[in-house]
């Protein structure tokens, strides 16, 4: 990419999101929980009103104009996905309802195909989306779920995860980048060792996604979910990628209309890829925003996006550390633009109120992720999360922010 | 004083704030002055679930009337429970049954009581509520 495009203008990509002019409390919003979700710019905005005022319809059924204009865009979107994933066919890419219901896709379709005695491999910086649906395939099937543990630095212990891997192995499933700490995991090496012991991997792309433009193919990942509204698109929205074998080998999730072939009372036939995970009517217009917010991301360019941030990610750790007792959790050098701290002795509960009343938006909690928590021994954290719309500026509002608190709460 | 009275005296000390620092300052010196729980009752059965922060709230019943002990690890979240404390605590089961908080609307702490907010005031509410039924049952 050329060095001049490499640079960003965050000025004009402000001017895209209406919802950055906003006030909170009587402040300028200065909004850092884009970890949780992203805010959307107006293109996407149009593109959802756009769709509701001049061709809404139902898809794949109807033999009217509306409903063929609407099928065709969804499946643009979708088109719009594969090549942003890089995925080899487009009936590779379900649309889903979020990363969750990814997530669970899988889970669920690998019901049949594990026995008691088989063993699954976990992170220990999942989100609990990550978690509970595999706990409860243990539970369907009798597998075991083994964890790759975390170093203080919120790395993934890879030592023991070679330790783990062995004949018995059949799924290995961790995020990208962990949403509580923003550490991005060496999924390269996760999938290229399991591969060699026969397991499959799904990874759970819903915070790298913002940041990185992954390459399903590169990769060989088999499974590789991510969620609509934190890349810029709208809630309810999400991808499960998976390899056309794998996918024709799962069972459907979901009966209903869209999913079928045929139907009698005798015997259901069910749909191709696609449509066999796509059962009963999808969020039409929110697919279709999907892809609108990838095509504004693609513009402005992942690379640019990355650089940004991480100058974002620098200069908020260097600021947030000249606090005294401030601590971040999550030092990994290999980190996007999420810092996740506390300060000595005071609750990160009572942090995130006192910002919100400044007009700065951050997460407090355990940002479900609570063995992460238990590592560490804390209730929770205070999460900032930056994205390429941020500014330097907004950040030493923060810093303003979270001095005032600690001033406040000590 | 009756729950009434207290909360209208409570309302009244908040007026004097001109700003949402002042009265967070002075939840926070509330918070500060929670005359803490026992130990022995900081037990996880008596921990209000659906809170960020953790909150134990304990009640006995002594004349009729119930005193609460409460504590939270959330100075903000003390605050709120020492001022609900101040409301309830002393009296009569029925009363604090039939008790309204709208009075948290007018000192300027809506949003902590939106059932959406995960600090579990509303829950607290309603287990200081449940204390006072199951005491009023006693009583009957
Ligand atoms: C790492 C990770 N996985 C999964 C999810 C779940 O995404 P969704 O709620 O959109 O299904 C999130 C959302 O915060 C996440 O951060």
């Amino acid at each position: 990419m050329q060095k001049e495009i490499d640079m960003l203008d965050v000025q004009k990509i402000r001017e895209d999101f209406p919802i950055l002019k906003r006030k909170v409390n009587g402040s300028p919003l200065v909004y850092f929980d884009n970890a949780a979700t992203s805010q959307t710019p107006q293109i996407v905005i149009d593109a959802i009103v756009e769709y509701y005022s001049n061709y809404n319809a139902n898809i794949h059924r109807g033999v009217h104009t509306l409903s063929q204009e609407a099928t065709d865009a969804y499946e643009i979107a979708r088109k719009k996905v594969q090549q942003h994933f890089n995925a080899k066919y487009s009936h590779e890419i379900i649309l889903t309802s979020g990363a969750t219901h990814s997530i669970n896709i899988v889970a669920t379709g690998f019901s049949n195909l594990l026995s008691k005695g088989d063993e699954i491999i976990v992170s220990a910086l999942e989100h609990h989306s990550n978690i509970v649906p595999w706990q409860m395939l243990c539970e369907r099937t009798g597998a075991i779920l083994k964890v790759i543990p975390m170093n203080e630095e919120g790395e993934l212990r890879m030592d023991i995860y070679d330790q783990l891997l062995c004949d018995k192995t059949k799924l290995v499933f961790t995020n990208h980048i962990s949403n509580a700490l923003g550490t991005i995991n060496p999924i390269e090496k996760i999938i290229e060792k399991a591969h060699a012991v026969g397991a499959s991997v799904l990874i759970d792309g819903a915070q790298s996604c913002p940041h990185i433009k992954p390459d399903v193919q590169a990769l060989d990942v088999d499974f590789y979910v991510a969620s609509a509204h934190k890349l810029c698109g709208p809630t309810g929205v999400g991808v499960l990628y998976g390899k056309e074998n794998w996918l024709n080998s799962l069972p459907p999730y979901q009966g209903g209309g869209e999913m079928i072939d045929q139907v009698t009372f005798e015997k259901t036939t069910y749909a191709g890829l696609p449509h066999k995970f796509e059962a009963g009517t999808p969020d039409i217009c929110g697919g279709i925003a999907f892809g609108v917010a990838l095509d504004y991301m693609n513009t402005i360019g992942f690379d640019a996006i990355a650089d940004y941030e991480n100058e974002l990610l620098d200069y908020g750790t260097a600021k947030l550390l000249e606090i005294e007792g401030l601590k971040i959790y999550g030092t990994s050098k290999n980190k996007t633009s999420v810092i996740s701290f506390n300060i000595e002795n005071i609750h990160p509960y009572d942090v995130g109120t006192i910002l919100d009343k400044m007009g700065v938006a951050v997460r407090t909690g355990h940002h479900c992720a609570q063995p992460i928590m238990d590592f560490y021994q804390i209730p929770g954290t205070i999460r900032a999360s930056f994205s390429f719309y941020n500014t330097k500026e907004e950040i030493d509002i923060l810093v303003k922010a979270v001095k005032k608190a600690k001033m406040m709460l000590s | 004083m009756t729950i009434q009275e207290i909360q209208e005296e409570i309302v009244d000390e908040f007026s004097m704030f001109d700003d949402w620092m002042q009265r967070y300052e002075y939840m926070i010196e509330l918070g500060k002055s929670l005359p803490l729980i026992d130990e022995k009752h900081k037990i996880d059965e008596n921990i209000i679930k659906g809170c960020q922060s953790k909150v134990w709230v304990h009640a006995v019943m002594d004349n009729d009337k119930i005193e609460f002990t409460a504590d939270s690890d959330a100075i903000i979240t003390k605050g709120i429970i020492a001022i609900l404390i101040r409301v309830f605590s002393g009296q009569h089961p029925k009363a604090i049954i039939d008790a309204d908080t709208n009075f948290i609307d007018k000192i300027g702490l809506k949003e902590h009581l939106s059932p959406t907010r995960a600090n579990g005031l509303v829950s607290m509410i309603k287990q200081l509520k449940m204390y006072a039924i199951a005491y009023q049952t006693q009583l009957n």
